[in-house]
């Protein structure tokens, strides 16, 4: 068993409102040194899988086929194996 | 052949009944429901995708109704030249199912905006806009939290040097790509709008200004 840990945020290039309301709040508190804020989804998949190769595979075509929309959103991926019971 | 009306019903859809009211009611059209699970549109030619909160919005809007059994159906019959209208939650199902170009993102408000707001018809020359006139200026509701239309560069381009573009916003409510509101396909058989024209075709309702969108579809079958 492995477990795909994804994070999907909206595309460098295009506005992220949500994420620039809480900059401009954090900044308000005091928080100078943070310079860009971006808000995501997370998402974790537990995949029955051969290999790690296999879970990373099967993760990259579910972000690419239904949970990211590639028009404006990126992804990124992290294969871990599932303590014990592979 | 007369237009045969199919109004998709999806769970969380619920601007379906108005759109069926007004296809059937005012315009006079056939009209019938689609069950989101129907494997078939059946005898229907003409496919309306309508407002709502589709799955409940969850993950994106319109990404899981993409998916609903009926959905393999209208993306061949669009892609066959069957004519198909999203509004609304509809238009957001037609780009997540690639059947029109780009994304609706978040308004940048952040907020769901919901009022009268005036459009222009840019393009008056497609089955969608027939009974408009060029650069009309009309008065139709829009209802929505996800309305930013976003393209890349190369689209947009594409978008404007085919004419694609059907409808755009005088006072921009979502912070969309040059005020788009509406948009066809390459193949002008598919359009997406936001504004609801099902909302503002009867004067009880405050306004009749989205009527001739629904007879410039429907009339274009006779």
């Amino acid at each position: 068993m492995y477990k795909s840990k994804i994070s999907i945020s909206v595309r460098k290039n295009i506005l992220d409102p949500q994420g620039k309301a809480v900059e401009h709040s954090l900044k308000s508190m005091g928080f100078g040194a943070i310079l860009d804020t971006r808000i995501g989804k997370y998402i974790e998949l537990t995949i029955d899988a051969g290999s790690e190769e296999e879970a990373r595979k099967l993760s990259e075509d579910a972000c690419r086929k239904l949970l990211a929309n590639p028009v404006m959103e990126d992804f990124s991926i992290t294969v871990e194996k599932e303590g014990g019971k592979s | 052949m007369p237009a045969k009306a199919g109004v998709v019903v999806f769970p969380g859809s619920n601007c379906d009944h108005d759109l069926y009211h007004v296809l059937k009611n005012v315009i006079g059209a056939d009209t019938e429901f689609l069950w989101h699970k129907d494997g078939s549109i059946g005898d229907r030619n003409l496919i309306f995708l309508p407002g709502g909160f589709s799955y409940g919005d969850y993950l994106r809007c319109g990404a899981i109704a993409r998916f609903s059994p009926i959905m393999k159906d209208v993306v061949r019959f669009a892609n066959s030249g069957g004519v198909v209208v999203g509004i609304c939650n509809g238009f957001q199902v037609l780009c997540e199912a690639g059947l029109l170009p780009g994304a609706l993102l978040v308004n940048e408000s952040l907020q769901f905006v919901c009022r009268t707001v005036t459009l222009k018809v840019e393009n008056n020359k497609s089955i969608f806009t027939a009974d408009y006139g060029i650069k009309e200026e009309i008065s139709i509701p829009v209802a929505h939290g996800e309305g930013n239309y976003f393209c890349d560069d190369d689209t947009l381009q594409d978008l404007i040097s085919n004419n694609q573009i059907l409808l755009t916003y005088s006072d921009n409510p979502n912070g969309s790509l040059m005020n788009i509101a509406g948009i066809q396909n390459r193949n002008r058989n598919v359009m997406g709008l936001m504004p609801h024209p099902e909302r503002a075709s009867e004067q009880v309702l405050g306004g009749t200004d989205g009527r001739a969108f629904f007879t410039s579809i429907v009339s274009s079958f006779d």
